[in-house]
């Protein structure tokens, strides 16, 4: 099981998702009409680190962040 | 007493002549010769009560970490103090500071770390006004790489 967090303004609970990789979740979180502009502008991090790219390999006990754009100070 | 670089998170506002202070004295025998620090204070705009603040800090330490090491390679350290919760107006929320042996290190340095900070560190603002917190969207930036999972398959 990956637990998927929604950071910051974006409101939503976490989900527990049974996914392999990155790419998977991408199909899945665009289904939710909700979430489509946080999807354009949020970084993503697996374990706590930011990742560039969908091909990441998942495993069971993960976890994905969603960063919306950030305004400290 | 030097303690080096450092990142505190406080509930609500900063004291600022306090924090000032005990960094200046922690590293009063460190050898540095300069001392930059960057105050930010909550303005009064577009009739708001405040600001408020969602830290993330898992990224936002290993994001400090790795500005420690880019500093302490040119022999400076950075300190840094930032609010969570509520902080109102003409209260701080934040104070970036660099100790250096010679100022031009520090006057660089306190530029792309608050630079930096504005771009990467995982803080989200929102406006307290009427009673409700606002998300600050037009003013925020997204980090760079976003929009991974937006892109079609």
């Amino acid at each position: 099981m990956v637990t998927i967090d929604f950071l910051g303004p974006i409101q939503k609970p976490s989900l527990e998702l049974e996914i392999n990789n990155l790419n998977e979740l991408a199909k899945i979180l665009q289904e939710d009409s909700e979430l489509s502009e946080w999807l354009q502008n949020c970084a993503v991090a697996v374990n706590d680190t930011l990742v560039s790219s969908l091909e990441v390999t998942l495993n069971d006990g993960d976890k994905v962040s969603l960063l919306p754009p950030v305004c400290g100070g | 007493m030097s303690i080096n670089s450092k990142l505190d998170i406080y509930n609500g506002s900063l004291d600022v002549s306090l924090i000032i202070k005990r960094w200046y004295d922690e590293e009063s025998q460190s050898n540095y010769g300069a001392y930059i620090p960057f105050i930010g204070t909550v303005r009064s705009e577009d009739g708001i009560d405040g600001l408020s603040f969602d830290i993330y800090e898992p990224i936002l330490f290993s994001w400090f970490n790795a500005w420690k090491v880019k500093a302490e390679k040119r022999g400076a350290i950075v300190k840094m103090a930032h609010s969570k919760g509520d902080v109102m107006l003409h209260e701080s929320s934040y104070i970036a500071s660099v100790f250096s042996p010679k100022r031009r290190v520090a006057l660089e340095l306190i530029d792309e770390f608050v630079e930096d900070f504005k771009a990467s560190a995982p803080i989200w603002k929102y406006d307290l006004k009427d009673g409700r917190r606002i998300y600050a969207k037009d003013r925020s930036t997204a980090i760079k790489g976003s929009g991974l999972l937006g892109v079609t398959l």
